[in-house]
């Protein structure tokens, strides 16, 4: 059913009106514009569709628009602060933790929350909570890799 | 076009358009300095690579540039090749601008724009590289050497006492008399094409060729930038979702579009067979596509992935004998042991994270193009064909692509987005589901390959038998010192024949190659362990080819090998081939739990000589990239189905590797600077099968003949054995 619905969407005041019952992956990809958040299953199986609600990694392909009322959405788009890259998307490319990228969005999202959780995980730890998100190129030991250096990183910085 | 030449790269058929002349780059593109290079040159130049071989009279005769040198002091490296992954977004542009001496920054990649880019056949068979590489390094220099000339009439000093750097010529008596590369460009429209006459550079002399240079499409990767097919958003654009049968072979009998014609503002088009929901969202297109009420008649079932290897045995024709040597009977008699064995692989899925997508534009007799495909000029002539128009009047544009492994070499979603923007006066896009994926995916092949071979008493190899069926050649032929050897390759290749295969089937990376080098590196191991004779010494007694002992051997020292018949107990497993020029040595450690069949590859050491490296690091993650990969099929990969009915329509029963499967990897590069490049994409993904099922024998005493080595498969393994 069609009605009006806000929440923050990258630090902005979003409001729409919007069959609530529709997936959060796309609404954000199509009436709004974002499209760095990917479908790559349609089930919750990849995790390229991860997004952050209120600093929580979930599947936007499998979330409904209306449990985001309210609340806080953070994308891919909203990582980067003033142009500059989040450490853990600089991470990314200095540590070689992508090929051909379409996961990549969904990776670092989860790694976010991730490490917002855990702030000095070990390789262990870091695989053990990236392994519900898929990468078919094989970048994964470049990915682990780049998550410890981002959450180094990102100690000093805080 | 013969299956053997098309060998190499990976595609069966291929039409071109002859009738295109040259296109109109520089009215397109403005003034600067272009050099400009014929494909049919630039691959007839190359001999051995054999894409002369395989295209004697069918090569296009249009021209486009390489690179064009604005006015701006930009350099544009303008390219067939797409970047899917590979990497040659970033090592393309190295090449272009070593040779043409100005910094990387200041190159700027246009790929797979049909309009704009010179021809290419497609981005497989690891031969961006190898193939494109060289004719891209020549149109470098020859670019230099056009600024050297402008340079010299500007600064009125000889062209032999002139140098380059940095987008500046300069006098080499004087640095300070320089004159820049825009400047020379400015006002400029100068087509050159390229003689071949001006050298390209020799390796001591690279600055930027070698260097590891992180992802220069990093950046838009990280902050969701890029563009992808799917990402492409046209005003009034429409999102199809397509009806499809159950099962391949299945016939629409009747269907009722009542329901899903309530949808609000959904449009339905019915045209032949062909029926889609088409909204402004996909996921209400989807809603509404839920509604079409359809019965199918299905086909009988047919083979499934039990049946599908005896269906095999029985329909493959004659075969074709790739190499023969010797005398097999005499072979035979000298040998002590003669081992003969059975080795069967399952279907394969690419899955790549991004499903097929396409955006079509048709605007009266002009298409624009956005898709996810692995060949872009071959998308352009298919639209054209399915549209009935003239190729010029289609033009496909860059976007990135989201895994191919061969996968998107076929692009079945570009003709249906095509067919429906047509129908409906709209820009479409078809993006495939998951399932959808899986339903029309180009599989890699199951086969079955048969090797009977003999030792002698004193542990060599007296003949080598070896029957491949519906795999294909890449890798059939054995490279080891045997008296008496045939190799024989049955069925098509990868692409199949009609009535081999329930679906389509296709390239998978390093296509044949998997199958056939996991075949072979089993059946050397099994006579290594019959002659009490460690594995990695079998296989050096038995080779002549320096390189191939070198990886052996820098493998083996890296790893720490010692010596020991197998089953050792310990878990460790040798194998080596080669795949696109390039020769690669694995070994690998497991751990195997008998109780439940699971195997953890703890460890995986690989080594390849490939050649000229142009971003070390590059080629590394590409190695890494395909020893991960290569744990799926090795372990996990095999398609379940019924005839044309695709029972695996996601990744919980299909599984690919993920993060907890990922040993600790070590690779090393062969420093072999002076050698052409060789492929980096493919070649260290083909010894995985044989690799893990040499470490499963040495920890078990089990054989595992049948890939993926699940863990049921294990667990009937053990308790047999």
């Amino acid at each position: 059913m069609e009605e009006r619905i806000q929440f923050t969407l990258n630090g902005k005041a979003t409001q729409l009106a919007v069959d609530t019952d529709r997936m959060l992956l796309w609404v954000l990809r199509t009436d709004l514009g974002l499209t760095g958040t990917k479908y790559g299953c349609g089930e919750s199986l990849c995790g390229a569709c991860t997004v952050l609600v209120n600093n929580e990694a979930i599947r936007s392909c499998q979330t409904p628009v209306k449990e985001v009322r309210n609340k806080e959405v953070v994308t891919i788009e909203g990582l980067a602060k003033n142009g500059t890259l989040h450490p853990l998307q600089k991470a990314f490319v200095d540590h070689y933790g992508l090929q051909c990228g379409y996961c990549t969005p969904g990776m670092i999202m989860n790694a976010y929350s991730f490490l917002k959780k855990n702030q000095r995980p070990s390789s262990a730890e870091i695989i053990e909570g990236m392994d519900n998100n898929l990468c078919r190129c094989g970048a994964h030991k470049r990915i682990v890799r780049a998550v410890q250096a981002a959450a180094k990183e990102m100690e000093r910085g805080s | 076009m013969k299956d053997d030449q098309s060998a190499d790269f990976g595609f069966v058929e291929d039409t071109f358009d002859l009738s295109m002349n040259r296109r109109d780059f520089l009215r397109v593109t403005g003034g600067g300095i272009f050099v400009l290079f014929t494909v049919r040159d630039s691959l007839l130049a190359q001999e051995g690579t054999g894409a002369a071989r395989a295209f004697p009279n069918s090569l296009p005769t249009d021209f486009n540039a390489f690179v064009k040198i604005g006015a701006d002091g930009r350099v544009t490296c303008c390219t067939g090749k797409i970047e899917m992954g590979q990497g040659v977004f970033t090592s393309l542009g190295q090449m272009l601008a070593d040779e043409l001496d100005v910094s990387l920054e200041s190159v700027d990649m246009l790929m797979g724009d049909t309009d704009l880019c010179p021809w290419d056949m497609g981005t497989w068979g690891s031969l961006s590289t190898r193939s494109f590489g060289p004719a891209l390094r020549a149109a470098g220099a020859e670019a230099r050497q056009v600024l050297v000339d402008l340079a010299s009439e500007h600064l009125k000093i000889p062209a032999g006492n002139l140098e380059t750097e940095d987008g500046f010529v300069f006098d080499k008596a004087n640095k300070h008399t320089r004159v820049s590369y825009a400047q020379l460009a400015n006002g400029q429209k100068i087509e050159r094409h390229v003689s071949g006459k001006v050298a390209v550079k020799k390796p001591s002399e690279f600055k930027i060729i070698g260097k590891s240079i992180p992802r220069r499409d990093g950046g838009d990767k990280v902050s969701g930038k890029a563009k992808y097919a799917g990402d492409i958003q046209l005003p009034g654009m429409l999102y199809a979702r397509i009806l499809r049968p159950p099962a391949h072979g299945a016939k629409l009998i009747d269907v009722d579009l009542s329901e899903a014609k309530q949808v609000k503002d959904i449009r339905i088009i019915h045209d032949g067979d062909l029926i889609a929901a088409l909204h402004k969202y996909p996921d209400v297109a989807e809603t509404a596509l839920a509604k079409v009420k359809a019965k199918f008649d299905r086909p009988p079932a047919g083979v499934d992935e039990k049946t599908i290897f005896d269906h095999f045995l029985k329909i493959a024709s004659d075969g074709k004998v790739l190499a023969k040597e010797g005398d097999q009977k005499k072979g035979r008699q000298e040998s002590k042991d003669v081992l003969e064995e059975t080795y069967l692989n399952d279907y394969v899925a690419h899955a790549p994270i991004e499903p097929h997508t396409a955006v079509v534009n048709v605007e009266g007799d002009k298409a624009t193009v956005w898709v996810s495909t692995q060949a872009p000029f071959r998308a352009r002539d298919e639209v054209a064909k399915e549209l009935g128009f003239s190729p010029g009047n289609v033009r496909v544009l860059p976007c990135f692509v989201g895994g191919g492994f061969g996968g998107k070499s076929r692009h079945l979603q570009v003709l249906e987005a095509a067919r429906l923007s047509k129908l409906s006066g709209k820009p479409v896009q078809v993006a495939w589901t998951r399932k959808e994926e899986f339903f029309f995916d180009s599989f890699r092949p199951a086969a079955v390959v048969k090797i009977t071979s003999g030792i002698t008493g004193k542990g060599s190899i007296s003949f080598w038998d070896y029957h491949v069926y519906f795999a294909g050649e890449r890798g059939a032929q054995q490279f080891y010192s045997i008296p008496n050897h045939s190799t024989t390759s049955y069925g098509s290749g990868w692409a199949g024949t009609q009535g081999a295969h329930p679906f389509a089937t296709g390239a998978w990376r390093a296509p044949a190659n998997n199958t056939n080098t996991f075949a072979r590196e089993s059946q050397i191991d099994i006579m290594a362990a019959k002659a009490g004779i460690d594995p990695l010494e079998f296989r050096l007694q038995h080779l002549t080819d320096k390189k191939m002992q070198r990886v052996l051997t820098t493998a083996a020292g890296k790893f720490g090998w010692k010596p020991a018949k197998g089953p050792s107990g310990r878990g460790y497993g040798i194998a080596c081939g080669t795949d696109a020029g390039t020769t690669v040595a694995s070994i690998a450690e497991v751990e195997v739990d008998k109780a439940t069949g699971n195997v953890k590859v703890k460890r995986v050491v690989c080594v390849q000589d490939m050649g000229l490296v142009v971003n070390p690091e590059g080629a590394t993650i590409q190695m890494e990239g395909c020893i991960t990969m290569g744990l799926g099929y090795a372990l996990r990969e095999g398609l379940h189905f019924k005839g044309g009915e695709i029972l695996d329509v996601n990744f919980d029963t299909y599984e690919i590797p993920r993060f907890s499967w990922v040993p600790k990897i070590e690779t090393a590069i062969i420093d072999n600077q002076n050698t052409d490049p060789q492929g980096g994409g493919e070649p260290a993904i083909i010894t995985m099968g044989g690799v893990i099922a040499n470490a499963i024998y040495d920890a078990t005493g089990v054989r595992m003949f049948h890939l993926p080595m699940t863990p049921e498969r294990i667990k009937e393994a053990t308790s047999k054995g």
